[in-house]
């Protein structure tokens, strides 16, 4: 096999474990399978373009490409702006739609199926400001280097790379070693009792919902950088990310991330030895596999 | 009244009641027992293709030539979905409630999938053509022969409707409701929540094959594109507003959300120029979204709720009520 599947697989997959962790957070803690995620992602993505043109409009300097990458300073600083934003929408969404039925308490498929009407809203209206014609970032082009091995990939590619790994150790120490990520494990735990020794569940809820968004729009950035901006590209990335959440286990942010690159390594493995095709599969293939085998996943604990 | 206006409307209330049969699916696995399905595209896609591929005549390099009659075609088509349905309940039903509605998402792009890429089974993206058409004789009299089609939906969605009633209202059907409201009692009750489930989603998942059956012979032609997320979202629009629990509620939501599709589009059409009208069809799927986030919020219980059912034996109680009744026998 070619060793530049392993490249491939693993840029994918990064990306693919960036998403999942949003997913597999806001699951965990939210108690709710959030079909609207991958709207988040899309938004991320059109947020930060739409900003970052508005930035190169502004002042022209900052769409000069920054050393080796393809794009200037204004997407980086564009991105920070989105990540903002969509945290803002996640919050909105939470408030009119999701909070209230919260209060209401209603049952987990409630809240699935909120979130599916939310996601469809979401789509269409993002394909009717944007259209459904593909967008990009940049329009540079990229050679790719050669790492050794006969394995090649881009600047871009190896950034992307390099911020989700750091992304999955922040995010992991956030949970681990700071008072909001203690509290946050306990509401997934058990938000009953959580509350009752003076978690402030609603602000944990608030905080998931900006670090998931947050995450999302990172996510939805690397993938517009990477291939191309589109209304359904969240969409399309659905499957794998809810296949790598439950392959890594819902609630593991390194599970989520571990998973990711098995399952971006493993669709890349199938368009190099059955057909490109085929490619979208995988995930569903993954996700039986994962449902029938071991359906806590590689490192979540066996569901209550 | 024009003749074309009768057959329009003919024609309009064939395919409403087509997304009928697959409410009343929805119905079966959604209000009374409450699976979330989210992959409904690609059962009624199996209804559909198996049923073209038993019934079409003989194609060079794609599989089939069985012209069977179209009644075995629409049999096929529905035990198909069923059994699909089935080893999809079988995987997840047991397992927390979501993965489920996961499960049946990836279903679907699995179908959708298959349909595109088995070339020498589906007909890759060109899809099946010259499926059997009922009252095909009568194609002459476009009047005559969609008369004959609404007649024959019609008798088949009255068909569903009184079995699914009779089943609903039956012990089995109590057993389910008694499943959703609280499992725990019901399992002390001996009764087993997942094997219940199970035939109640694989009995819905038929259904809704059998609904892409009727589809695909109705309109003579099917392709991977008719078989798309938006039809799911559309079904489940259609039996949330209606009043999901609620088989009468079912149908009427079919009917009413395809309306509002239907002049919403015309509408579109009308409004904006061509160049414009992909675009904003994006907002005709806005809306199908708002309607179920809004009808979630606003009157989870639909236009009709669920009516409350007791043994027959008592008699129904017309009234609207939230809890279902409790006491499986």
């Amino acid at each position: 096999m070619n060793p530049q599947v392993l490249v491939d697989g693993l840029i994918a997959g990064a990306m693919y474990g960036l998403g999942a962790i949003g997913v597999t957070l806001t699951y965990s803690i939210l108690r709710f399978a959030n079909f609207a995620h991958s709207e988040l992602l899309t938004f991320g993505a059109y947020a930060a373009l739409a900003l970052s043109s508005a930035l190169g409009v502004l002042s022209a300097g900052l769409l000069a490409p920054i050393g080796p990458f393809s794009f200037g300073w204004s997407l980086p600083l564009a991105a920070i702006a989105a990540m903002a934003l969509t945290g803002l929408l996640a919050l909105a969404v939470d408030a009119v739609l999701f909070g209230r039925l919260r209060v209401r308490r209603s049952s987990i498929i409630v809240m699935v199926m909120a979130s599916f009407g939310a996601a469809l809203t979401l789509r269409s209206l993002l394909e009717f400001v944007f259209t459904s014609k593909p967008a990009y970032f940049t329009r540079e082009l990229q050679i790719a280097l050669p790492l050794g091995g006969g394995m090649r990939a881009t600047p871009d590619q190896l950034l992307a790379l390099a911020v989700a790994v750091l992304l999955v150790v922040a995010v992991h120490l956030l949970l681990t070693r700071t008072a909001i990520g203690r509290s946050m494990r306990a509401v997934s735990e058990n938000q009953a009792l959580a509350g009752v020794v003076g978690v402030d569940v609603r602000k944990v809820i608030r905080v998931v919902w900006l670090l998931g968004a947050a995450l999302a729009c990172v996510a939805g950035i690397m993938a517009g950088l990477l291939v191309q901006l589109r209304p359904y590209m969240g969409f399309d990335l659905l499957l794998p990310l809810f296949a790598a959440a439950i392959l890594g286990g819902i609630g593991s942010v390194p599970g989520a991330m571990l998973a990711g690159l098995i399952v971006g390594l493993a669709e890349a493995g199938t368009v190099q030895l059955i057909g490109a095709e085929w490619r979208t599969a995988v995930a569903f293939v993954i996700l039986v596999l994962v449902l029938l085998l071991r359906p806590q996943g590689l490192l979540g604990r066996p569901q209550a | 009244m024009s003749v074309e206006l009768i057959a329009y409307g003919c024609f309009f209330l064939t395919v409403a009641l087509t997304y009928a049969i697959m409410c009343l699916g929805l119905n079966l696995q959604w209000g009374q027992t409450g699976l979330f399905n989210v992959g409904i595209a690609g059962f009624v896609a199996i209804g559909a293709y198996v049923s073209a591929i038993l019934t079409t005549p003989d194609t060079a390099g794609r599989l089939g030539g069985f012209g069977l009659p179209m009644a075995v075609g629409w049999l096929g088509g529905a035990l198909a979905a069923a059994l699909v349905s089935y080893l999809v309940g079988r995987l997840t039903i047991r397992l927390r409630a979501d993965y489920l509605a996961i499960a049946t998402f990836g279903i679907a792009a699995a179908v959708q999938l298959c349909a595109l890429n088995l070339e020498p089974i589906t007909g890759g993206p060109f899809g099946i053509g010259f499926i059997p058409r009922p009252f095909a004789a009568q194609a002459g009299n476009p009047l005559l022969f969609s008369l004959f089609n609404l007649a024959l939906l019609i008798t088949v969605v009255l068909l569903l409707y009184f079995a699914l009633e009779r089943l609903v209202r039956s012990p089995w059907g109590r057993v389910l409701r008694a499943i959703r409201e609280d499992e725990t009692a019901a399992l002390a009750l001996g009764k087993s929540a997942t094997r219940f489930r199970l035939q109640a989603f694989a009995i819905g998942g038929g259904i809704m094959g059998l609904a892409g059956a009727a589809q695909a012979h109705f309109i003579g032609f099917i392709a991977p594109e008719n078989y798309l997320p938006m039809l799911t979202f559309q079904v489940w629009a259609m039996l949330i507003v209606g009043g999901s629990g609620n088989n009468r509620g079912a149908i009427l939501g079919a009917v009413l959300v395809w309306g509002i599709w239907a002049v919403s589009a015309a509408l579109i059409a009308a409004v904006f120029d061509p160049g414009q009208q992909a675009r904003a069809a994006s907002l005709q799927i806005a809306l199908i979204g708002v309607a179920i986030c809004a009808v979630l919020l606003l009157r989870p219980q639909g236009i009709l709720g669920e009516m409350r059912t007791v043994s027959r034996h008592l008699g129904t109680l017309a009234k609207r009520t939230q809890p279902a009744e409790k006491r499986p026998e």
